[in-house]
């Protein structure tokens, strides 16, 4: 598996760190209320399919990618760096 | 007020010549982290011109001359890394860091270097993809590494200082490995 550093380039699955869903970047507001921090901290999808997740380039540049992938073919379709997602507010 | 030293990273000392690769240690007298403020992006390339002569490198490239020079290390950062520390017209433009005991360079230079290389990191260093001067940060035998390449037939691998022999010992046996296939003699 290789993944695309919007850094570095193609680069081997070896260099990076996989931290999970890329719903850590959504994080909710002080007062969203218990229900949206439980869901926000311990519930997960487990798709067959489409997922987002973030990756750490731990051996490379140290960005934080998100990368959309397909679980079942091992498809990349898109990967971008964290802050970009962050700062448009996604 | 007492002056701090610190010992050599590793014990190699001399070029050490196995097959068609030679191998020493880099020993820099200063390395300094620079990274730029969030509110400087756009004006420190000035700064460093004007303090350094060199402009600041680009994603994966080098500037400078091989008394110093500047590496592009990650996002974010460049290491400043030869005879001279950070001016300290720099500081109001980005965080600078003295890291000058905290690596261990080595140099692999000679025709095998590019052979030795590939034995020990995923990416691409041949000469048609990695050129002169250009910089990468990639997976060294495990260990996070900055690898550059300071002459058409030389790279330059730096590994945080703790890793030194380590990164010594995967070094050698590569360039015993290459040596061998090549039926070259090698010194041990």
């Amino acid at each position: 598996m290789r993944i695309k550093c919007p850094i570095c380039g193609e680069r081997d699955r070896r260099e990076y760190y996989y931290v999970g869903d890329a719903i850590a970047l959504r994080r909710p507001e002080p007062d969203a209320g218990e229900e949206a921090w439980d869901d926000y901290l311990h519930l997960r999808d487990n798709p067959a399919g489409r997922t987002r997740d973030l990756w750490y380039h731990e051996m490379g540049c140290s960005a934080w990618i998100v990368v959309e992938r397909d679980t079942l073919t091992h498809e990349i379709y898109d990967t971008g760096l964290a802050s970009a997602v962050t700062k448009a507010g996604e | 007020m007492a002056e701090l030293s610190w010992k050599p990273a590793t014990e190699l000392t001399g070029d050490r010549k196995i097959g068609q690769a030679t191998l020493s240690a880099l020993t820099p007298e200063f390395i300094t982290s620079i990274a730029p403020f969030d509110h400087a992006a756009k004006t420190i390339g000035a700064v460093m011109k004007s303090a350094h002569g060199m402009a600041l490198p680009a994603q994966g490239r080098m500037t400078g001359k091989a008394a110093l020079r500047c590496l592009w290390t990650s996002r974010g950062q460049y290491f400043l890394i030869g005879d001279a520390p950070a001016d300290p017209a720099l500081a109001p433009h980005a965080a600078l860091s003295d890291q000058s005991a905290a690596w261990a360079g080595f140099r692999i230079a000679g025709a095998d270097c590019e052979a030795v290389m590939a034995r020990l990191t995923p990416i691409d260093l041949r000469a048609a993809t990695f050129k002169r001067g250009h910089v990468a940060r990639s997976d060294f035998s495990h260990m996070m590494a900055i690898i550059a390449r300071s002459g058409a037939q030389q790279m330059d691998v730096y590994v945080m200082r703790s890793f030194a022999k380590t990164a010594e010992h995967h070094l050698v046996e590569a360039m015993k490995s290459v040596a061998a296939r090549r039926n070259s003699e090698i010194v041990t």
